[in-house]
C-alpha cells in the first residue's frame, strides 16, 4: 500500500496549485466531478500497467518542457480542400484567423461560451463519455483534461454538413501548455467530417467526446505535427449508435511524445467503427503510443483497428489495443492489426494486442508483426533498376498503405500521402 | 447433470469437439481418496514450520537458511492480482504445509518396502510403480506390444516422494533421477549450484512461498552427451484434506544431453479448495534438449465452483548454452484456478524454445495461462501454439510475452493462439505482450486460422483439400506430434483433445 500512498501524495502535490475554471453551475459541477475522479485514480506513473510502455512523467509534470518552433516551406495541410477553419494558437481560440462558426447542417460554438450558458446540449455530453470510459481501465489524464479545459469547440451536426470542419492547432510559444476539449454530437442520420491539424503547443492535452446517434456518420482525419518537439496526450471517447459509422484516422510525424487513446463504445446494432493510424518516427527521442479500447455491446457490429508504424534511429512505437465483446454482443466482427517496420537495429516496437470475449458467435482476430524491410522485396526492386533509397521509400509507403486506405475521402488521403513522401525524402 | 448437456452450440463448431470437452469434464475419474494414516505438521506457516520441513528432510544448514530467507521475503510481499482469475482470499495460515503418510516416517530403502496402500493408489491411477511391470498400454489396448516403453516414475504423495523407479538402470547411464530431498542429501553440490538460478526465491509471491516450504519434488541430472535411456516422469497426488502441495522440480541437462520429462497430477474431490504452488526449474546447457510435458488434471471443483485445486505454478527453462532447446507441452484440463506460464529464457545463441498448450476450462473453472519467450541470444527461435477452449461459465485467458532483446539479432518468433467458446456464458481472452527491440528479428503474432504457414497451406490445397481442412491438418499436425510423445497413461485423454477442430474459433 506504500505505493498507493506515494501516488496519492504525488497527485495531491501536483493538483494543489490548480484552480478550476469558472462557468455555469452545470459546468462547474462537471469539472469538480472530473477533479474528484483524478484524485480517486491518482495521476499515472510508469509503474501502472496501463503505462507500462510509455513514461507519463513529462505529461504530468507541473511545467511543459520547451519545444522549438518549427518551420518549413510546405503549405498548410488540406490547403486545397474547401473546409471550415477554426484556429487555435497555443490552445487559445483565434477568432480573427478562423472562419465564421456557422455552416450548413451544423451548429458550432466555442467551448468557453457553451460552458457559460445555462441551457445547452453540451451539458449532456461534457465529461459524460469520459467518465463512462474510465471503466474498466482508468484514464486519469482524460479526467484532468475535463476538469481543466477552458477552450475548444462544440459541434452539433443536424444534417449532412456541407464541408469538413478543420481544427487548426498552431504553435507559437516555445513553452505553451494547452488543454483543449471538443465535443461533437452527430444527430440521427447526420454526417460530419472533422479534420485536425497542427502541433498545437509544447505540451498538448486534448480530448474529443463524440456521440453518434442512430444512422449518423462521423469521419475524423488528423495529422499530428511535422517534426515538432511537442508532447501530446489525446483522448477520444465515442458512443456509437445503431447503424451508424465512426471512422478515425491519425497520421503522426515525429513529435517527442505522443499518446493517442481512443475509447469506443458500440451501443447500437449494425454499427461500424474503424480506428486507424500511421506513424513515422525518426530519432531516439521519438515515442509514439496508440492505445485503443473498443467495446462491443450490440449485435452485428463491425470494428477495425489498423495501426502501422515506421521507426528509425532508435524510435519507439507502442500499440495497446483491445477488443471487448460483451455477453450478448453476438455476430461481432472484430479485426485488429498492428505492425511495425523497424528501419534499423536501435528502434523498438512494443505491443499488447488484447481480446476479451464473452459471446460465442463472433469472429475476432488480431495480428501483430514486427520486422525489417524484406530483403527479397528490396532485391526484386533493385533488380528492376530501382535505386535502393527509392526502393526503400516505395516499400515503406506500401507498408503504410493499408492504414491510409482506411480514409474514405481520397482527396484527404492523397494530401497525406504527399506529406508522407516529403517526410520520407527528408529523413532517408 | 452436466452443464453442457443443454448448451446450444453455434453453427460451425464441430460436434466432436463439444463431445470431447463434455467427455473430459463430465466425470472426474480421479476423485477418490486413499484412506491412510498421515503425519501433519501444525496448520499454518511460520519460521518454525519452515525449520520443521527442513529438518524432516534432513537438510543441511545452508538449505534451511535458504528457505528462511525466502520466507522472510514472502512475509513482505503481496499476492498478485493481475491475472484474470477471481477466487476467495486464501488463508495461508489455514493450510497444512506438510503431510506425510505415517508409513513413510522411515524412508523405504527400496520400492518393496513402500506401504502397499500407496502402491495401490498409484496402481489405481494407472501409474505402476513396480519396475518389473512394464507399461503395457492403456485400458482395452491389449494388442499393444508387450515390451511397451519404459518410463521411470517418481511418485509424490502429498508432501513426500514415495518412490522412484528404474533408478539403477538410469544410474548405469549416469542419469540421476530422484526426489529433490534425496538430491539435497546426496548431491548437494549440484543442488547448490543450480537451485534458484532459474526461478530465484524472489521471483514472485508463489515461487517465494514455494522456496520456503517446498517439501519434495523431483531432481534430474543428465550428464554431458547422455541421451536419457527412458522417459522420466513424476506423478503428483494430493490426498490429504486442507493440505497445500508445494513441490519443486529441478532438471539439469548438461552439454549435449537429452531428456524427456512428463508430469501428471490428480487430487480427490472435495468441497473446499486446495492450494498447489509448484516451481519447476530447467537448465539446458550447450546442445542439450529437454522436453517437458504436463497433463494437468487436478480436481476442477464441482459445477457450482465448490472445491478444486488452486494451481499457482512457476515453470521456467533457462537455455544457457548455444544450440540448446526446450519444449513445453501442456494439456490443462483440471484445477479450479490455473495461473501458470511455463517460460523459456533463450540465452544461448541459436537456442530454441517451444510452447504447445491446450487449455480446457468448463463449468466454473478459470485458467490464466500462457508462456514467456525471452530472446537474449542471437539467432534464437521460439514458437507458441496455444488453444483455449471455454465451456459452461468458465474463463480462459492466454497471457504471453515475447521479448526480443536488442542483442538477440536475427531471432524469430511465431505465435498463434486460438480460442473456442462453447456456449454463451463463458469467456475467452488473449493478453499478449510483444516487445521487439531490434530490427533483424521477426515477430509474428496471429490469432486467426487463416494465417498458418502459407506454403504448407498451399501444398495441402494443391492436393485438393479445402482451406479449413488444410488449416486443421497443418495446426493439428504438429500438435498431434507433441501429444503422441506423451506416455501411454496420458495418451487416451490427450488423444481425445486432438479431435478438437479449429472451426468456429475466435481470435
Amino acid at each position: 500500500m506504500a505505493l498507493a500512498k506515494m501516488k496519492a501524495d504525488a497527485t495531491e502535490a501536483r493538483l494543489s496549485g490548480l484552480s478550476l475554471p469558472d462557468g455555469a453551475a452545470w459546468a462547474n459541477a462537471a469539472r469538480a466531478e472530473a477533479m474528484d475522479r483524478v484524485r480517486r485514480m491518482g495521476l499515472p506513473t510508469k509503474r501502472d500497467e496501463y503505462w507500462k510502455y510509455t513514461d507519463p512523467t513529462t505529461l504530468t509534470a507541473p511545467d511543459a518542457a520547451e519545444a522549438a518552433l518549427f518551420h518549413n516551406d510546405e503549405g498548410p495541410l488540406f490547403g486545397a480542400v474547401d473546409r471550415l477553419k477554426i484556429v487555435f494558437v497555443d490552445g487559445v481560440f483565434d477568432a480573427d484567423a478562423s472562419d465564421d462558426l456557422a455552416g450548413e447542417g451544423v451548429e458550432i460554438a466555442r467551448l468557453a461560451d457553451a460552458m457559460a450558458a445555462d441551457i445547452h446540449w453540451a451539458k449532456d455530453l461534457y465529461g459524460v463519455l469520459e467518465a463512462r470510459g474510465q471503466q474498466p481501465v482508468e484514464r486519469p489524464l482524460a479526467a484532468l483534461n475535463t476538469a481543466m479545459a477552458t477552450d475548444g469547440v462544440v459541434i452539433r451536426a443536424t444534417g449532412k454538413v456541407g464541408k469538413p470542419i478543420n481544427l487548426i492547432y498552431l504553435h507559437k510559444d516555445v513553452s505553451s501548455d494547452a488543454v483543449l476539449h471538443n465535443l461533437v454530437k452527430v444527430e440521427a442520420g447526420a454526417e460530419v467530417t472533422l479534420l485536425e491539424t497542427g502541433p498545437a503547443a509544447a505540451r498538448f492535452s486534448k480530448q474529443l467526446e463524440v456521440e453518434v446517434a442512430d444512422g449518423g456518420a462521423f469521419h475524423h482525419v488528423r495529422a499530428q505535427g511535422r517534426d515538432h518537439e511537442r508532447r501530446a496526450v489525446t483522448h477520444c471517447f465515442a458512443r456509437i449508435g445503431a447503424a451508424s459509422t465512426f471512422k478515425s484516422f491519425t497520421l503522426t510525424f515525429n513529435g517527442v511524445l505522443t499518446r493517442n487513446e481512443c475509447v469506443l463504445e458500440i451501443v447500437g446494432d449494425e454499427a461500424i467503427a474503424h480506428v486507424a493510424g500511421a506513424c513515422v518516427g525518426d530519432g531516439g527521442d521519438f515515442h509514439h503510443d496508440d492505445t485503443v479500447f473498443i467495446t462491443h455491446d450490440a449485435v452485428n457490429c463491425e470494428s477495425r483497428q489498423v495501426f502501422k508504424k515506421v521507426l528509425r534511429n532508435g524510435a519507439t512505437g507502442v500499440f495497446q489495443g483491445k477488443i471487448l465483446v460483451k455477453e450478448g454482443a453476438q455476430k461481432t466482427d472484430g479485426y485488429q492489426i498492428s505492425q511495425s517496420l523497424l528501419l534499423d537495429e536501435d528502434s523498438q516496437f512494443l505491443a499488447k494486442p488484447e481480446l476479451e470475449i464473452y459471446a460465442d458467435d463472433v469472429a475476432c482476430s488480431h495480428g501483430s508483426t514486427s520486422g525489417a524491410i524484406d530483403d527479397d522485396a528490396l532485391f526484386y526492386l533493385r533488380s528492376r533498376g530501382v535505386h535502393p533509397d527509392e526502393a526503400r521509400t516505395l516499400l515503406t509507403l506500401a507498408f503504410l498503405a493499408e492504414a491510409l486506405e482506411e480514409i474514405d475521402n481520397e482527396v484527404l488521403a492523397d494530401d497525406l500521402r504527399d506529406r508522407l513522401e516529403g517526410w520520407l525524402a527528408r529523413h532517408s | 447433470m452436466n452443464a453442457m448437456d443443454t448448451v446450444e452450440v453455434k453453427e460451425g463448431v464441430d460436434q466432436e469437439t463439444v463431445d470431447a470437452v463434455k467427455e473430459l469434464s463430465g466425470n472426474y475419474k480421479y476423485g477418490w481418496e486413499t484412506e491412510i494414516e498421515m503425519d501433519y505438521a501444525p496448520k499454518g506457516v511460520n519460521t518454525d514450520i519452515v525449520r520443521l520441513i527442513s529438518s524432516k528432510n534432513n537438510e543441511p544448514e545452508w538449505m534451511t537458511d535458504w528457505r528462511l530467507s525466502a520466507f522472510a521475503r514472502w512475509e513482505n510481499i503481496e499476492e498478485p492480482t493481475w491475472a484474470m482469475v477471481d477466487y476467495p482470499d486464501i488463508d495461508f495460515q489455514d493450510i497444512y504445509y506438510y503431510a506425510r503418510p505415517k508409513s513413510m516416517e522411515e524412508k523405504p530403502k527400496s520400492l518393496d518396502e513402500v506401504d502397499p496402500k500407496l502402491l495401490a493408489t498409484y496402481e489405481k491411477l494407472g501409474i505402476p510403480l513396480k519396475e518389473q511391470m512394464i507399461l503395457a498400454g492403456v485400458e482395452g489396448a491389449e494388442d499393444v506390444p508387450a515390451e511397451g516403453r519404459k518410463v521411470a516414475v517418481d511418485a509424490v504423495f502429498d508432501s513426500v516422494s514415495v518412490g522412484t523407479t528404474f533408478q539403477k538402470e538410469l544410474e548405469k547411464a549416469g542419469v540421476i533421477f530422484c526426489s529433490i530431498s534425496e538430491a539435497i542429501e546426496k548431491h548437494p553440490e549440484l543442488v547448490k549450484k543450480y537451485l534458484g538460478t532459474v526461478v530465484p526465491p524472489s521471483d514472485n509471491f508463489y515461487a517465494t512461498l514455494n522456496s520456503a516450504v517446498f517439501s519434495d519434488g523431483s531432481f534430474v541430472y543428465v550428464p554431458p552427451g547422455v541421451r536419457c535411456p527412458m522417459e522420466l516422469s513424476t506423478y503428483f497426488r494430493i490426498n490429504a484434506e486442507n493440505t497445500g502441495q508445494f513441490e519443486r522440480t529441478l532438471i539439469i541437462a548438461d552439454k549435449g544431453s537429452y531428456v524427456s520429462y512428463l508430469e501428471g497430477c490428480t487430487a480427490p474431490k472435495r468441497d473446499t479448495a486446495q492450494l498447489h504452488a509448484a516451481v519447476v526449474e530447467i537448465i539446458v546447457e550447450e546442445d542439450a534438449e529437454v522436453k517437458y510435458s504436463t497433463v494437468q488434471n487436478w480436481y476442477p471443483g464441482d459445477e457450482d465452483g465448490n472445491g478444486g485445486i488452486y494451481n499457482f505454478v512457476t515453470k521456467r527453462a533457462d537455455c544457457r548454452g548455444d544450440r540448446s532447446k526446450v519444449m513445453w507441452t501442456q494439456v490443462e484440463t483440471g484445477s479450479a484456478v490455473t495461473w501458470k506460464y511455463p517460460s523459456c529464457i533463450l540465452r544461448g545463441n541459436d537456442s530454441q524454445g517451444e510452447f504447445y498448450s491446450i487449455a480446457i476450462a468448463n463449468n466454473m473453472q478459470q485458467a490464466d495461462t500462457g508462456t514467456k519467450m525471452v530472446h537474449l541470444g542471437k539467432n534464437t527461435k521460439s514458437r507458441i501454439v496455444s488453444k483455449g477452449i471455454s465451456a459452461g461459465k468458465a474463463q480462459n485467458t492466454y497471457r504471453g510475452l515475447v521479448s526480443m532483446h536488442p542483442k538477440a539479432k536475427d531471432s524469430r518468433n511465431y505465435t498463434q493462439c486460438d480460442s473456442l467458446l462453447i456456449g454463451d456464458k463463458c469467456g475467452a481472452h488473449t493478453v499478449p505482450y510483444i516487445e521487439v527491440k531490434n530490427n533483424s528479428s521477426r515477430v509474428e503474432h496471429e490469432a486467426t486460422t487463416s494465417k498458418v504457414d502459407d506454403d504448407q497451406l498451399f501444398y495441402c490445397r494443391q492436393r485438393g483439400m479445402d482451406e479449413e481442412e488444410a488449416v486443421a491438418l497443418v495446426v493439428n499436425g504438429f500438435c498431434k506430434d507433441v501429444l503422441q510423445a506423451l506416455p501411454m497413461e496420458f495418451a487416451m485423454e490427450a488423444q481425445a483433445l486432438v479431435a478438437i477442430s479449429l472451426e468456429g474459433s475466435v481470435g
